[in-house]
Order: C-alpha cells, then sequence, then structure tokens
C-alpha cells in the first residue's frame, strides 16, 4: 500500500513529507514503546503512535521507517515537524484512535512488522 | 567501501540533554552510507548505537561514544561516568529497568535497550563499576 492509501483509509493529515507520497508501506507497527520499534520492526514499516516527542523521529530515522502516523488527534510540534523534514521521514495526523487506524489498515490487507521477517 | 581505511569518530554525550539524544547515532549513520556499507547493516549499527546513547543520556552523568569504522566491521565503544549496574544479568533480562516516569514516557525504559544492542551486535561486551560508571562495547561486521 501507498503512503497516500493509508492517508485516505485514515483520513489523515499529511503534516508534513507531501513528496514522499508515493513510498510502499510494506508492513505496520503500532506502539509507543521506542525500543520495541527498534527491537521488532522491518525496514519501510509505518510507525502508529501516540507519543509526539523528538525521540519518535530518533526512532523512525535509526530504524529506517517508511513514516510515521500520530493517533488521536495528537499533533507534533514544530521541533519534531522540522527534524522529520531534514530526515525526509513523512507524517501524518489521524483523528482515529490507534486501535481504529491499526483495525482499519489491517482491514485493507496491511500486516504485522512483525510477520515479514525471520524472527521478532 | 575503500579498501583499508579506517574511520574514528568521537562524541560526547551529555546527561539528561533529549533534545540533542541520537544525535551521534545519526552522524554516525550518515558517515556509513556515505561510505557505501549495506543499509541492513547499517541500520543494525544505527540501533544498537541509539539505544546505547540512550542510556548514556539517561542513566549516566555523561559520556563519550567512540566509533571504530574498519571496512569489514564497525566498533562502537561507550563509556560513561555514572552510577553502574549493580547486577548485569539483571539489567540483561528483557523488561527489567530502572529508568524513571519521565523516560518511560518518551517511550523508553522499557527494559529492552541492553538486550536489542546485544542482538543486533556480533560482539558484546559490558562492563561496569558501582559508583564509577560502565563501559558498553559493540563490533558488527560488514
Amino acid at each position: 500500500m501507498k503512503f497516500i492509501e493509508v492517508q485516505q483509509v485514515l483520513d489523515a493529515e499529511v503534516v508534513s513529507g507531501i513528496e514522499c507520497i508515493d513510498r510502499e508501506v510494506f508492513a505496520v507497527c503500532g506502539s509507543d514503546l521506542m525500543s520495541d520499534v527498534l527491537a521488532f520492526t522491518k525496514e519501510s514499516t509505518l510507525l502508529l503512535t501516540g507519543l509526539t516527542n523528538i525521540q519518535v523521529i530518533r526512532t523512525a530515522e535509526m530504524s529506517d521507517l517508511v513514516g510515521i502516523v500520530f493517533v488521536r488527534g495528537k499533533r507534533p510540534g514544530p521541533e519534531l515537524i522540522k527534524l522529520a523534514d531534514i530526515k525526509s521521514i513523512p507524517l501524518l495526523v489521524t483523528k482515529h484512535s490507534l486501535y481504529e487506524s491499526c483495525g482499519r489498515l489491517y482491514q485493507k490487507g496491511m500486516k504485522s512488522c512483525l510477520k515479514m521477517g525471520d524472527e521478532p | 567501501m575503500n579498501t583499508g581505511q579506517v574511520i574514528n569518530l568521537e562524541y560526547e554525550l551529555t546527561a539528561l540533554n533529549f533534545d540533542v539524544a541520537g544525535e551521534a547515532s545519526s552522524k554516525t549513520k550518515r558517515v556509513l552510507q556515505q561510505i557505501g556499507v549495506r543499509t541492513d547493516v547499517i541500520r543494525c549499527i544505527a540501533i544498537s548505537a541509539y539505544e546505547a546513547e540512550m542510556n548514556v543520556i539517561i542513566h549516566s552523568l555523561g559520556g563519550i561514544m567512540r566509533v571504530v569504522v574498519f571496512p569489514d566491521r564497525t566498533e562502537i565503544t561507550f563509556e560513561d561516568r555514572g552510577p553502574g549496574i549493580a547486577d548485569i544479568n539483571l539489567a540483561m533480562q528483557e523488561g527489567y529497568s530502572t529508568a524513571p516516569d519521565y523516560v518511560r514516557e518518551m517511550g523508553f525504559g522499557a527494559g529492552m535497550g541492553l538486550p536489542n544492542m546485544a542482538r543486533c551486535a556480533d560482539q558484546f561486551d559490558i562492563q561496569s563499576e558501582v559508583g564509577v560508571g560502565t563501559k558498553v562495547m559493540m563490533m558488527i561486521r560488514h
């Protein structure tokens, strides 16, 4: 699924990285635990999270995540958006909850990041 | 990658400075990208470096991150001043953490940092002295 389709499925607003909208999303992870994201995701995973601190972008950068969706209408601050721009990490904001957002993407056939590879 | 060339990087890490936490690992990642190391290997190095960098910033009074990039491997050493770790075996267990609540609110302190590093690295060593500090060494093959 392309990033732009994720935007449509989640009725989301593109906060940053409109130029990355054609990127392919291979798997999805919903988590507020950045250590779990670092441990268990594969590259090109989309992260859905309720956290809006700068470490979310750092985690995305280190893990080669394809983009971030902030759930429950949480809007990241200007510092986070600036760093995301520098690192070319696209950001979406959806009004839906984490559970609802994951459910919508799962219904469209998106799989968990854990099932992609060799082992968690 | 260029043959035989060794790159040395060194970064000072400041305790509790969360605004720039991850910057040293980010710069390291960029250097590895520039010299053409494989992306899955870079990802592994970046993740373990970032976990270790966060640990120093969260738990210590400050420290140094040293990176040596060889043609066939990267070695990263973290040396901090601080409380040290009383029971390393306990600290290595998944889920064990002494991180305060404000660190957990940032998405860290879940007790996954050290196990993550050990999993990513081809060689991992940790030494600690209570009241002095901790030294973590990692080697990842390219």
